[in-house]
Parts: structure tokens; sequence; C-alpha cells
């Protein structure tokens, strides 16, 4: 639910907010861990540069183009009229945040939280594209995931767009619900990693002849799961402060939010727990990992309107749907995602924003049967807006600027071939990393 | 095939847009559930166009 004119947000919630804003980052390093962590040896040190270099370029792009693009709610922006009711399309801010007054005025915060969220959802195509991905072409995907599919979704979700005010102009709920960004986010990110994982295709080894998948397991466990720790506390900021921004939140939510962002990883995580260790008779710790980043995107949509108990649900659910998940898209859609990205993000980003329809409870609400229409609104969009660009802008890209790193880097590591250093160089090398 | 396939993900973006700009309300979640299910039909047409074809490794 984004309101027409920006909600007022009293000065100890701005201070509050603000505070939660500074936490996203710890997200972003924890998804830079994670990538690290299940890519090879070789490459860990361009991955983690790379995850820097993408945050960069996003927050820089977002500051130029992106904020123009997304804008805030109550704010100018550029609507037509169908049907005698206006649909709010883009923002109409000056380009480099001209004119916004860099205060704790809920617009000034809107822009720096965008600015975190742009790169928070750079990183999130790196984790699939590990091991082959050039790091000056995911520089320059980066600018055109934050400066033109990002910020658009994003306005129309949270800016005062057309999803957010499907509730006010056709009474449809409360319009399209997502406060810590499942889709603008996680899933925009999610459909920019799959559009890359096809660019590139799969790294050398990765499949047999006969199309079967080879296990290239991650070189450490301890980054993954030490990454999730970060993600957890990163996430409840993002969630806090989008409910807070975005939805009008009050404060006191915050406590609500957070339950429900743990609930869902410690969900997630033990349903991937349970069912890998049923299966292989072990629990797998990069499945776990991957779980637990899949919880918190699947209750960041609803994390200000569900209940603690149906977060949890949303959580066990989300683990089950990255365990069996991550195996299909390897062994079936011959889909080589090292990071694990398009389930935890992609599957779990639609999954969340089905999920506010099915427990959603705002106080409120009115008509929450309509509320299915505007997620699924927001979904549609998502798919047949957001994904057909991204892949058509990145396939250009790709077509006069390969993303692709040449066959003999891929075999000599990416550090190496594109630092001229490796991550760990006292490490012996196996002959099979 | 992955033209195709991102042509029904866009045309059933639209059938849900229209839906709700243009029906009445008893009509609307028909058409947005049809816009879905051609959505749904595109995505597996784009990825059955990307599988790996037999015997290319990379």
């Amino acid at each position: 639910m984004t309101p027409a004119t920006a909600p007022p947000i009293p000065e100890l919630t701005s201070i509050l907010c603000l505070l939660f804003i500074l936490l996203v980052p710890f997200a972003v390093a924890g998804l830079a861990l994670i990538s690290t962590g299940l890519g090879r040896s070789r490459s860990a040190a361009h991955m983690m540069l790379s995850c820097l270099l993408v945050f960069g370029v996003g927050a820089i792009v977002f500051f130029a183009f992106g904020f123009a693009w997304q804008g805030y709610a109550g704010r100018p922006g550029h609507a037509v009229s169908i049907g005698g009711k206006p649909w709010d399309l883009i923002a109409a801010e000056p380009f480099f945040w001209r004119g916004l007054k860099l205060d704790g005025s809920p617009a000034a915060l809107a822009a720096l939280l965008g600015m975190m969220s742009a790169g928070l959802a750079a990183v999130i195509p790196l984790g699939s594209g590990g091991g082959r991905w050039r790091l000056r072409s995911a520089g320059a995907s980066t600018a055109i995931l934050a400066g033109i599919t990002y910020p658009l979704f994003a306005h129309w979700a949270w800016g005062g767009g057309w999803l957010s005010q499907l509730g006010a102009t056709y009474g449809f709920g409360m319009g399209f619900i997502d406060a810590g960004g499942a889709l603008p986010i996680h899933a925009v990110g999610g459909v920019t990693a799959l559009a890359i994982t096809w660019l590139l295709a799969p790294r050398n080894g990765k499949y047999t002849n006969d199309r079967q998948p080879l296990a290239l397991p991650g070189h450490n466990a301890i980054y993954v799961l030490l990454g999730c720790f970060f993600a957890w506390v990163g996430w409840i900021g993002l969630d806090c402060a989008g409910a807070i921004l975005y939805q009008g939140a009050e404060a006191s939510r915050s406590v609500l939010i957070a339950a429900n962002a743990t609930l869902g990883a410690a969900g997630a995580m033990l349903a991937a727990a349970c069912i890998t260790s049923l299966r292989y008779g072990k629990p797998d710790a990069s499945v776990a990992g991957n779980s637990f980043v899949g919880g918190l995107v699947a209750t960041s949509a609803g994390c200000a309107v569900m209940p603690p108990f149906a977060a949890l649900v949303v959580g066990l659910v989300a683990g089950t749907l990255v365990t069996f998940s991550i195996e299909w898209f390897e062994l079936h859609f011959t889909i080589d995602d090292p990071g694990g990205s398009i389930p935890s993000h992609l599957l779990c980003g639609l999954w969340g924003c089905v999920a506010v329809a099915i427990f959603g409870q705002a106080p409120g609400a009115g008509n929450m049967a309509g509320q299915w229409v505007a997620q699924l609104a927001g979904i549609a969009t998502l798919l047949g807006f957001t994904f057909p660009l991204s892949y058509g802008l990145n396939w250009l890209l790709d077509r006069y600027y390969p993303m692709r790193v040449r066959p003999d880097g891929e075999r000599q590591g990416m550090d190496l071939f594109e630092l001229g250093t490796g991550a760990y160089p006292d490490f012996m090398r196996h002959n099979d990393d | 095939m992955k033209l195709s396939g991102f042509f029904w993900l866009v045309m059933g973006w639209a059938i849900v847009l229209t839906a709700i700009a243009l029906l009445h309300a008893a009509a609307q979640a028909g058409f947005v559930i049809a816009g879905i299910g051609l959505q749904a039909a595109g995505l597996v047409v784009v990825f059955r166009a990307h599988f790996l074809p037999p015997g290319d490794k990379t």
C-alpha cells in the first residue's frame, strides 16, 4: 500500500528509519559472501570485487538517473488516464537528486534506501554468473538494472505508481503490497540473473555431452553460512525501512517485522536441512544457506502485514521450494547458477508476493479478496515487462560487449586472468579446482 | 522460439492490464488468471528454447 501522498513520518521514526537503512549494506555483504563461498577458489577475489564494484555502479547510476524515474509518493510523476482513472507510469524527478532536500524527510530517506536497494539488486545476478562473467560487462549490466529496470518497477510498486494505487483507483485490496522488496529488488534481480545465466551459458565442465550436470562444489561453506548471518541483519533493516517508508507502517511495527524475517529465514533453513537430511543422510550447507536467504526474501513482501505464524509457514514453503528447484534447474533446465540466485531470489520473491494475498492481515485493509488481483498484477508486470526488457537489454549488451570471459581465462581462474592475483596466494592449488 | 515465448509473456501482461483497466469487476479475475496462464505457457517456451543442446558442454 503506497498512499497517493507521502505519509507524514515523526522525527523519531525518521531517525529509526535512517538506522534501519544503514543496516542494508549488511545484506549486500551477506550476498557477496554467499556468492563467493559458493564459487570456486580461483575466482573468489574476483567475485568479492565484482560485488563491491556493482554495488558502487548501482549506487552511482541510481543517484544519476534511477531516483529520477523511481520517485516517491506525492512527488511529481507522469500519468496517463485510462477509463477516466489515472495510471502513474514514471516519476518526474530531476537527475542527480537536484532539488531533493537531504534532510530527514521521507523522500530523502526513500532516495537513500533506493540507492542501497539498487546496489543490492545488482549483486543478485553476480551469484548466477560466477566464474565466467567479466568484471566490466557486469558493471555495464548493472547500469541497465540500476538505471532502467529496477527504478521503473520500484516506481510502480513504491513510488506512487499504478501498481501501488490499484487499491485506491480500482478497489483491489490495498493495492500492490511489498514492503521489503520481494519483487522490486529480489525478483527483479532474479530475472536479471536468469537472463545472465542464459546469455553466459554454463561453466566449462559443468555438463557432460549428454547434458548430465557435474558437481562443481563451492569452495568455502563458512563464507556461505557467515553470509547468512550478515544477510539476516541487513534484511531486518531493509524490511523495517521499507515498511515505514512505503507502507506508512508505524515504528512499533518493527518488532513484528524483525520477528517475521527471523521466523521466515529459520523456517526455510529448517525445511532445507530436514529435506536434504532425509534425501542424502546429511544436511547440505549450501542448500540450507540458499534457503535461509530464500526465507528472508519470501517474508519481505508481507513482513508488515503477516502474523508470525504465517511467516513461519511462508519460510517453510520457501525452503522446500529452494531445495527442490536448485536440483530441477540444474538437472532438467540445464541452468548453471552457482550462487543459487534464481531459486532464492526469483522463485521466493514470487512466492512471497503471492503469500501476501494468502496471509495478509493489515489493519483497515478493506477488500482482501481484491488483494489477489493486485499481487498477480505485480507478478504479471515482472514477467511481462521487466523480464523481457532485462533480457533484451542484456542481450544487446552481450552482442556488442561480450559478457563471458575467454576460455583460457575461465580455465586459469577469474582472479589471475582479470585481477592478476589470486585470493589465496599461499594456498596449494588442486588439479580439480 | 525464444521470441515467441517472450511475446507470450508480454501478451499475458497486456491481458492483465486490459482486464484491470477496461473490464467490469465480474470479468476481471478470470481475465487476470488467463493472462497469468498465458505467461506461464510463455515461460515454458522460453525455458525450452534455452535448453542446452546435446553435445554442447558450455
